[in-house]
C-alpha cells in the first residue's frame, strides 16, 4: 500500500499555523469527537490498541503511560509535552511545531482529557524563541474559539495551556529533568520510582510526552486504530518523520511510514552521498545511538529493527557520515557534546564524560597509547547504566560502538600514521 | 543601582504567575523576561527577581547557572551562537567560527572591543538539516556558506 503523509501532509507555511487552515483540512473534529463521545478510559483503550510509541527516543507504549496515571488520586494531574528537542540530529518537532502548531496542541488536549489533566504545559527548547510565539498565537486562537479553557463545548470538562519556554540544557529532554526544570529549578534528573505518573511535575501526577507523539493522535482518534495498524511494522506502526543531516545532497526532514528502509531514506529521499562520495558511517537515532558502519545499512527504520543490529530508531535522527570523515574527530565532538551537558549529578557520567573528552583529546594530538583505546573501551561500560538518568548511557554507548566499530581509525592515531 | 521592570515589563511578570501554582515555577519564564529588559543577568538583577518571587540570591543563582542561555555576564549586542555539534561540524561550523575570529578578533566566549558582537560555540541548535546553522540574538540563520554569513554581519547595524 502505498504511504500517504499524515503529519505533514497539510504542512503549508505559513497558512498551515493557522487555525482557520487545520479546521479547513479537518482539525479539531477528533477534539470534539472525544469531549461528545468518549471517556479517558475510551481514550487511552484507543491510543494503546493503536499500538502508538513514543517518538521522543524511548519507544514506550503511550497508551499503557497514560495508563499509569491513577484514577483514586484527589491531586490535579498535568500533561506536559516535551518540545525540549536537542538530541543532535533530530529537528522534526521544530517543524511540526512551526509548520502545523495546531495538531500537537489537538493531540495535547486528547491526552490531557485521557488523563484528566485540567493543566498543560508545553516545555519548548529556549532556543526556539520563533517557535515558541508559534504556538502561543495557536494557543490563544483555540481559547477564542472556545478549544480550551473553562467547560469545553459543555462537556464540563477545563482546560489549559502554555508555553514553557527552557533556556539551554539537553538534560530537560529527559523527563524528570524537564520536570525539576518547569519547577523553576536545574535541570537535575530525578531517581525513579516515583515515575511521573505517580509523582511527577508539583508531586502531582504526570505525564511527558514528545510533540510528534502528540501530534499523531488527533489522527488515531478521526481514523481509528485499525488505519493506524495498517501502517508500518505492527509492533510500532504509524507514520513517522526522519530527519537526515550531515553528508547528504538534499538534509531535510521526511515523512514515511514506520519502517523505511535506512539506504531509501539516504539515496532516494536524501538524494545520496554529497559530491557521490562513498558513505563511511550513519548514526541512525540521534547522536547518543550506537554508530552503523557502511556495511550495516540495510536496515529498517523502526524500533525493533534498529535494535536487532545493536542500534535504536531513537529520535530517528539520522546522520551521515562520508569516506573522508574521520570517526575520532566525531566520536570527540559527540563525547563534548555529552560532557558539556552532563548535568553532574552522577559521578560516572560527570567524571567519566570529562575523562573520556580527555583521553580522545590526547589520541586527536597523537600522544594516546594502545592502552587508551582499551581504556575508552572499558570507561563506557563504567558510565553506562550507572546513572540515575539515561545521559549516561547516551554518553557511553556512541563510544563503544566508535571504538568497537572503527578502532583501526584510533590506531593510526597511535601509531602516528596520521598527521 | 535599583533595578525595577518597566510597565510593560511588570505587566507580564504578573501574568506569567498566573500560569503556575507556585511563584519558584515561573522562575524560567522570569528570568527570560529579566534578561530581555537588563540584557543580561547581574547580581543586581539575579537579587531583584528573587526579590518577586521569595527567593534569596543563591537559589536564582543555582538556577540561572545551569542554563547555557542566562548571560551572567554582559555579551556584545549580537550575540553570535554558531552551533559546533555534529551535523553542524560536519558542514562546515568551524570555518564560520573562524571567521568571526579574523573579522572581529575574537573567540567563542569573548565580547569584540567596541561591544558590537561577542561568539560563542553553542552545542546542538536542532536545525541540522539546515547545518551550518548561527542563532543571532533570537534569530536562526541556517544553511551558511561563509559568503552569506559574512553578508548577515556586515548588515548588522
Amino acid at each position: 500500500m502505498a504511504f500517504e503523509k499524515v503529519l505533514t501532509k497539510d504542512k503549508n507555511l505559513p497558512e498551515s499555523r493557522k487555525l482557520s487552515y487545520y479546521e479547513k483540512v479537518g482539525g479539531y473534529r477528533a477534539w470534539q469527537k472525544v469531549l461528545k463521545t468518549m471517556d479517558p478510559e475510551g481514550v487511552i483503550d484507543l491510543v494503546k490498541d493503536a499500538k502508538l510509541r513514543g517518538r521522543g527516543g524511548a519507544g514506550f507504549s503511550t497508551g499503557m503511560k497514560w495508563g499509569f496515571v491513577p484514577k483514586d488520586t484527589e491531586k490535579p494531574h498535568y500533561m506536559l509535552v516535551n518540545a525540549d528537542e536537542s538530541e543532535p540530529g533530530t529537528f522534526k518537532d521544530r517543524l511540526l511545531m512551526d509548520a502545523m502548531p495546531h495538531s500537537t496542541i489537538e493531540g495535547a488536549m486528547i491526552g490531557s482529557f485521557a488523563i484528566r489533566a485540567n493543566t498543560c504545559y508545553i516545555y519548548i527548547r529556549g532556543e526556539f524563541v520563533h517557535e515558541a510565539k508559534v504556538l502561543e498565537v495557536a494557543i490563544a486562537e483555540c481559547y477564542d474559539k472556545g478549544y480550551l479553557g473553562k467547560n469545553i463545548f459543555g462537556s464540563g470538562f477545563d482546560l489549559d495551556m502554555y508555553v514553557h519556554r527552557g533556556a539551554g540544557a539537553y538534560i530537560c529532554g529527559e523527563e524528570t529533568g524537564l520536570i525539576e526544570s518547569l519547577e523553576g529549578k536545574r535541570g537535575w534528573p530525578r531517581i525513579k520510582p516515583p515515575f511521573p505518573a505517580i509523582e511527577g511535575v508539583f508531586r502531582c501526577p504526570t505525564i511527558v510526552n514528545n510533540v510528534e507523539t502528540l501530534a499523531c493522535v488527533p489522527y488515531i482518534v478521526e481514523n481509528g486504530a485499525d488505519w493506524f495498524k495498517s501502517i508500518g511494522p505492527e509492533s510500532g506502526p504509524g507514520p513517522k518523520l526522519y530527519c537526515i543531516s550531515g553528508h547528504v545532497k538534499r538534509p531535510g526532514v521526511y515523512e514515511a511510514a514506520m519502517g523505511l528502509p535506512l539506504k531509501e531514506l539516504i539515496y532516494d529521499y536524501a538524494g545520496g552521498i554529497l559530491d557521490d562520495k562513498k558513505v563511511k558511517a550513519v548514526i541512525p537515532g540521534g547522536s547518543s545511538v550506537p554508530v552503523l558502519t557502511a556495511d550495516e545499512l540495510d536496515v529498517n527504520m523502526d524500533f525493533d529493527a534498529l535494535a536487532a543490529v545493536g542500534s535504536m530508531l531513537g529520535s530517528a535522527g539520522c546522520i551521515v557520515m562520508d569516506e573522508d570523515t574521520c570517526m575520532v574527530d566525531t566520536i570527540l565532538n559527540i563525547t563534548h557534546f555529552y560532557r558539556h551537558e552532563s548535568c553532574g549529578q552522577c559521578t560516572p557520567c560527570r567524571e567519566g564524560t570529562t575523562w573520556a573528552e580527555k583521553v580522545l583529546k590526547k589520541i586527536k594530538s597523537g600522544n594516546g597509547t594502545m592502552r587508551d583505546i582499551d581504556l575508552l573501551y572499558e570507561m563506557s561500560g563504567n558510565i553506562g547504566t550507572r546513572t540515575i538518568c539515561p545521559l549516561g548511557d547516551a554518553a557511553a554507548m556512541p563510544i563503544e560502538s566508535f571504538v568497537r566499530k572503527f578502532r583501526h581509525e584510533f590506531e593510526a592515531y597511535v601509531k602516528k600514521e596520521v598527521a | 543601582m535599583k533595578l525595577s521592570f518597566s510597565k510593560d515589563a511588570q505587566k507580564e511578570f504578573e501574568e506569567i504567575l498566573t500560569r503556575y501554582p507556585n511563584k519558584r515555577a515561573s522562575l524560567l519564564m522570569v528570568l527570560h523576561l529579566a534578561q530581555r529588559e537588563f540584557e543580561w543577568l547581574s547580581k543586581d538583577a539575579m537579587e531583584y527577581v528573587g526579590s518577586l518571587l521569595d527567593l534569596p540570591f543563591s537559589e536564582v543563582l543555582d538556577t540561572a547557572s545551569f542554563y547555557t542561555m542566562f548571560k551572567l555576564k554582559p555579551s556584545g549586542k549580537y550575540h553570535l551562537q554558531v552551533c559546533h555539534t555534529l551535523s553542524c561540524a560536519l558542514r562546515g561550523a568551524s570555518g564560520l567560527c573562524k571567521h568571526v575570529h579574523k573579522k572581529y578578533g575574537i573567540e567563542s566566549g569573548e565580547v569584540s572591543d567596541d561591544g558590537k558582537f561577542s561568539l560563542i560555540k553553542v552545542e546542538c541548535l536542532g536545525s541540522c538539516g539546515t547545518a551550518p546553522v548561527v542563532q543571532i540574538n533570537d534569530d536562526y540563520h541556517e544553511g551558511l556558506s561563509i559568503e552569506a554569513f559574512d553578508k548577515i554581519l556586515n548588515d548588522l547595524k
